[in-house]
């Protein structure tokens, strides 16, 4: 039996590599994917949480998540697909239109 | 009287507005005619509130109440001897107003007539509601249509004048509204009632601290209105940019807000703090006199000069006002209606000579009198009644104000009666200039006397001019009671004794409203 | 028959509003008609008032005709309501009598001027307002009139306000006698906060009743006196008439010499007891009366203009109408009022007779010699002039002799000897005026002299008059040394003006007074004659030795310009000076600097705004560790 703090490092770990990889990259999709990574990680703390406490609220919200990271995944990669039609880039450092 | 008569004045112009979107936008006549109609029902209906007043009391009349929002927050409009004359003020410029503006307003007429309808009810609204949140409502809906008569149809520098009259008015305004919910809340302390009803409000008797601040946000809300020395910059500016009718209404009825809102709010909810502050508000009073009538002097554009003679005027008006006797108040109420007709019929004059000549500055005139010679005699009679000539309606006013502030005070009255002096110097001077002496342009060779039109909108307020100077009986019984009843309420003679909680916590919510309040003004102006 | 009397002012008003609207459009010689048939029948029920009122009591006097309540407002009510006693009858028909004249003679003077509807609504209305002025029973009612004569006299100042002076004249006439109205309101007002009443029968009856003290009646009364400073045109006020002249010559006549300049006399006749008890006041106004009768005289010698003359001869002679308040005399101040009326219009009127006849030239250096040309305004002009010097028999011997005699009873004696100096002068610069007009030679210019003409009958007639008037006008007042009883007009004022301060001198010493003052006024006529015919290098030679007081006196000792340096500059200046650095600076700087303080802060802190999701997200990231750190810490 594995001990449940490893999930929790596990998610953690997780975590932290999505919000590095979000910062250190500079196209859209990979940052994408860092923050899906980091959703997952969330999962995972959710799923850890449920299996410890013996509950099923957790599990079932993860599920939630799943669909909604699903319809996100959709609709933001729609987006950069736009957004790479219009401007022919996917560098996050291009798109400052809401600059003050 | 069961039919609804004050509140169909009041929304009469609405519904006009309303009638007039679904006009189509060429047919301008057709706009320009129906707001006047519009406007002409409405004078006609407002005179049956003349006729059927009663001049025996100091009761509010025509009163009709309704539920509206609800918590204190109703529908609550009456008519009483310090409102009567302003409203039939409103009611009888308006016509003028839209007739004036009848060839100078070639662009967006739709719009410009709608606008108008809307700031009638706006305005007539403030002079009628007795509720304070619905006194609110109406004193802030006349600055939007204001803001977009100067914003769209003003002069060269219409943006700035605009936006400078608007930020000035609701740095006021908003300090007034978080006054009201502080009064609100205090009376809901003291006797567990919601009410914004003024004469409920007005029974409360106040921590002095608490009125003080209370009474200075009103009062500088009130005092940029009228405006007060040294509030007062955006008035020109305001004017300059205007179009004539604009400036007509500016002059004649908005500026009569800030007056009426200290007599009607100012006075009888914070008694102590008016006794309190009185010296300092004579002085600034006086101070404006004096000052406006100097400045008014060394103008070079006739439009300001008319402002800053406001100016000087108002703060005659404000003067006697603070003096809190029955002449000085009555009299203050009457030289109101007297600006609005003689300072309203100089803007209107002046109209005239920039649709002909397209400027307005004093030195591009000279000699029109010789062109012009009817014009030339209405330009005469509304400037004697502007400087105070016996037998025009300045003269009494002038009088009663300043022998009202004698009675008060003599020294105050001495340096106050200089504006007899000074208004005669610049104005008769300014008339020199511009009518008399040879002709001086070219372009006045070619000048046309006025028209009917012009004639048809200037000889009432002649009329008017020389009935209120002559026999202005009508309107002083009119007023008697309810100045004698305002009075009474300031000196505390008929209140009803309700202790408000002696609470420092009041004070300090008061502080801290006001000072986020300021940083909302902040960002207001950052914007 | 005496109740119409309060129709006396409105049949003017009436023409004068008829003329207002219609006058534009009606023929002229309707406008001629109407507006001196009104005056005219105004002067017809003064008349018949008058008998009236001599028939009744003088119990009943005043008769008051309440018409409406003007104005009601706490303790202020005003009634409109006329008033007739002696002082009104006498004021009334004087106004109303030489009004109607000069209207006749206006039909003739203003024939050619395109001004015509708009000159008689303006002489009508003035003729109204100087009605309601000596006819109102209170004192504010009386400022109305007070203001009203100030009107038509600015409007018909500036008649010709295509003339750049005349427009400008019009407004200091108006400005200037302004100021003097400032301290009339004021009067007003103190009379009313402490006798609570501004009808002169209940001022009166606080008066005589005590209820005045004496400092009270002394601010009160001097506060009033400002006012009549102001419109009599007497120092320091009296800039303006001069300036008046620019008027068409028939107002000058009516309005700055015969009636409205008048009215301060007739102010402080009315409040005789007023000044009565004050004492201080009275010594005042005779004081100023009496430089103001010789300081203006002096400026009258040296003056070129034909009616510059005559309007510093017009404040001269005020003054002395002054003096004779002043000290005490006011039926003798009123007296010489209703003398001065007649002789000085017929001056005026002569003058413009002068004037019409050379087109309009005023200049004396290019008149002389017109004795021949003009044979009936020579005579009627030469009556006047006598008339003013106090040649004895003619209307003004009687009237200043009067004044003088009765400054000399109240041991006023420094007011006497300037009297008697003024007396001289009068004499000297009206003869003066005559030897430069009328005799000697001819200094004309040529084309003047082509259109030399005498006037039409409707002018010479008029003139005709009030020649008559100016000689034997005097003989309802001669002094009590020809007869205690003849003094009629002393009499008939009586009830108005309480006798008491009239103190009678012995019959020598009344002759001796009535000899110095005959022997001044021919003393005066002998040196101008010496001056002006017999060595008429005379002056040129003084001017020489003298040069300094010639060029004080030709520039009026400079007051104009005094006045525009000390006062009129000064606010113009200053008042730019405020404008430019308060309100621009300061003011608009204060609200434009907070709104440029609000806009720039929020322009530095939008540079926060990178449009960069990756700056957003590292700031929430410190935000969140923040947060967990607080948490777990």
């Amino acid at each position: 039996m594995i001990p449940g703090s490893y999930f929790f490092i596990l998610s953690v770990i997780l975590f932290i590599l999505g919000v590095i990889a979000f910062f250190v990259k500079r196209d859209l999709i990979t940052q994408f994917l860092s923050i899906e990574v980091m959703l997952n990680a969330g999962n995972l703390a959710f799923i850890a949480f449920a299996r410890a406490l013996n509950s099923l609220h957790g599990q079932v919200i993860v599920f939630f998540i799943i669909t909604v990271a699903a319809a996100e995944a959709a609709v933001g990669l729609a987006i950069i697909l736009l957004i790479f039609r219009q401007k022919k880039t996917i560098k996050s450092e291009d798109m400052n239109l809401m600059k003050g | 009287m069961n039919f609804p008569i004050l509140s169909v004045v009041t929304f009469l112009p609405l519904a006009g507005a309303v009638f007039l979107i679904f006009v189509h936008r060429d047919r301008k006549n057709f706009l320009r005619s129906l707001a006047l109609a519009f406007t002409l029902i409405n004078f006609v209906l407002s005179l049956f509130l003349y006729i059927h007043f009663n001049p025996q009391t100091a009761e509010t009349q025509f009163v009709e109440k309704g539920p509206w929002i609800g918590y204190g927050i109703n529908y609550h409009i009456g008519i009483d001897g310090l409102s009567l004359f302003l409203v039939l003020l409103t009611t009888f410029l308006m016509p003028i107003a839209i007739l004036s503006s009848w060839n100078y307003i070639q662009k967006k007429v739709k719009e410009y007539m709608i606008f108008m309808l809307i700031l009638e009810t706006g305005i007539i609204g403030v002079f009628v509601s007795f509720n304070l949140f619905l006194f609110y409502v109406f004193w802030e809906v006349t600055l939007i249509p204001m803001y977009f008569l100067i914003g769209v149809w003003g002069g060269p520098r219409r943006i700035y004048a605009t936006l400078k009259y608007v930020l000035f008015t609701m740095l006021g305004s908003l300090l007034m509204l978080v006054a009201i919910f502080v009064l609100y809340s205090t009376y809901y302390k003291a006797t567990g009632v919601y009410s914004f009803n003024i004469f409920d409000l007005s029974k409360l008797i106040l921590n002095p601290n608490l009125q003080l601040w209370l009474f200075l946000a009103f009062a500088l809300s009130f005092a940029i209105k009228v405006p007060m020395f040294p509030l007062h910059t955006w008035l020109p500016d305001a004017h300059v940019e205007a179009p004539t009718a604009g400036s007509v209404i500016l002059a004649a009825i908005l500026l009569k807000m800030g007056a009426y809102g200290f007599l009607r709010f100012g006075l009888p909810l914070f008694p102590d703090a008016v006794m309190k502050l009185l010296p300092v508000l004579a002085v600034l009073s006086l101070i404006g006199i004096i000052y406006g009538g100097l400045m008014a002097l060394i103008q070079k554009d006739i439009k300001s000069l008319v402002a800053y003679s406001s100016v000087s005027h108002m703060g005659l008006i404000m003067l006697a006002i603070f003096s809190l006797n029955i002449e000085a108040i009555e009299g203050a109420i009457y030289q109101m209606l007297n600006h609005g007709l003689s300072t309203g019929a100089l803007f209107l004059i002046v109209g005239i000579l920039y649709e002909r000549a397209h400027t307005r500055q004093i030195k591009d005139f000279g000699g029109v009198s010789s062109q012009m010679p009817v014009f030339s005699a209405f330009f005469l009679i509304c400037m004697l009644s502007s400087i105070g000539l016996p037998g025009l309606n300045g003269f009494i006013g002038e009088i009663l104000c300043i022998f009202g502030i004698f009675k008060t005070s003599k020294l105050l009255a001495i340096l106050g009666i200089s504006t007899v002096i000074l208004a005669a110097a610049y104005l008769l001077w300014m008339f020199q200039r511009v009518m008399q002496g040879p002709i001086k342009n070219e372009k006045i060779y070619s000048f046309t006397d006025i028209n009917k039109r012009e004639i048809s909108y200037l000889v009432p307020i002649v009329i008017m001019m020389f009935w209120m100077g002559i026999y202005p009986r009508p309107f002083l019984k009119r007023m008697d009671h309810s100045v004698s009843d305002l009075l009474n309420k300031v000196n505390r003679k008929e209140r009803i004794f309700i202790q408000a909680e002696e609470d420092k916590k009041a004070l300090t919510e008061v502080n801290n409203l006001i000072n986020t309040e300021k940083n909302k003004e902040m960002e207001e102006e950052a914007k | 028959m005496t109740e119409i009397f309060w129709l006396i002012p409105f049949l003017p008003l009436l023409s004068s509003f008829i003329l207002a609207i219609f006058g534009r459009t009606l023929p002229k010689k309707y406008i001629s008609f109407q507006a001196c048939l009104a005056v005219f029948a105004s002067f017809i029920i003064s008349v018949i008032s008058f008998f009236g009122l001599l028939k009744i009591s003088q119990e009943s006097y005043p008769l008051i005709k309440s018409l409406f309540t003007w104005i009601a407002s706490g303790s202020f009510t005003i009634n409109f309501s006329l008033q007739f006693d002696p002082l009104s009858a006498v004021m009334a028909m004087v106004v109303s009598g030489v009004g109607f004249i000069i209207h006749v003679y206006s039909v003739g003077y203003m024939d050619k001027d395109k001004g015509y509807s708009r000159y008689f609504t303006y002489l009508n209305l003035f003729t109204f307002a100087m009605l309601l002025l000596v006819m109102s029973s209170n004192i504010v009612l009386m400022f109305v009139g007070w203001e009203g004569v100030g009107l038509c006299s600015y409007l018909l100042i500036g008649f010709w306000f295509e003339k750049d002076s005349a427009a400008n004249a019009g407004k200091k006439a108006f400005i200037v006698t302004r100021i003097g109205d400032l301290g009339f309101l004021l009067g007003i007002f103190f009379i009313f906060v402490h006798i609570g009443s501004a009808e002169f029968t209940a001022i009166n009856q606080a008066i005589s009743g005590g209820a005045v003290t004496q400092g009270l009646a002394t601010l009160i009364a001097l506060l009033l006196f400002m006012g009549a400073v102001g419109k009599s045109a007497q120092i320091p006020l009296y800039v303006w008439l001069p300036d008046a002249m620019e008027g068409p010559t028939p107002v000058s006549a009516l309005i700055h010499a015969a009636t409205m300049v008048t009215a301060g006399v007739y102010m402080v006749c009315r409040m005789n007891l007023l000044y009565t008890l004050s004492g201080t006041a009275a010594l005042v106004v005779g004081v100023i009366g009496a430089v103001t009768a010789v300081y203006a005289a002096t400026m009258a010698l040296t003056q070129n203009d034909i009616k510059r003359v005559l309007a510093y001869s017009t404040i001269s002679q005020i003054g002395y109408m002054f003096i004779g308040c002043g000290v005490g005399a006011y039926s003798a101040g009123m007296f010489h009022l209703y003398t001065h009326a007649f002789f000085k219009s017929l001056l005026f009127l002569s003058a413009g007779s002068v004037m019409h006849a050379l087109s309009g030239e005023l200049d004396m250096r290019k008149m002389g010699g017109l004795r021949k040309y003009l044979p009936f305004t020579y005579p009627a002009f030469l009556i006047g002039a006598i008339a003013i010097a106090g040649v004895p028999f003619l209307s003004g011997f009687f009237s200043k002799d009067a004044i003088l005699t009765q400054a000399f009873a109240n041991k006023q004696y420094f007011i006497w000897i300037l009297g008697v100096l003024g007396a001289i002068l009068t004499a000297f610069y009206m003869f003066r005026l005559i030897f430069l007009t009328f005799q000697g030679e001819e200094r004309l210019e040529p084309e003047a002299k082509e259109h030399l003409h005498e006037s039409p009958p409707v002018m010479t007639i008029p003139l005709g008059i009030l020649a008559f008037f100016s000689i034997i006008a005097g003989f309802i007042g001669v002094p009590a040394v020809f007869g205690e009883k003849l003094n009629w007009f002393n009499k008939f004022l009586e009830p108005v003006m309480r006798p008491g301060h009239e103190v009678h001198l012995s019959i020598q010493t009344e002759w001796l007074l009535i000899i110095i003052s005959v022997a001044v006024a021919l003393f005066g006529i002998y040196l101008a004659y010496i001056f002006y015919i017999k060595k008429p290098q005379t002056p040129h030679q003084l001017n020489a030795k003298f040069p300094y007081v010639y060029k004080l006196l030709y520039n009026k000792y400079y007051v104009d310009e005094i006045y525009n340096a000390v006062f009129v500059k000064p606010v113009v200046r200053g008042s730019e000076i405020v404008y430019d650095n308060f309100d621009l600076k300061v003011i608009d700087g204060a609200v434009n600097g907070s709104a440029s303080v609000t806009g720039l802060s929020g322009k530095i802190l939008s540079y926060l705004q990178t449009g960069l999701i990756k700056d957003y997200a590292l700031v929430f990231l410190f935000g969140v560790i923040l947060f967990l750190g607080y948490l777990l810490f």
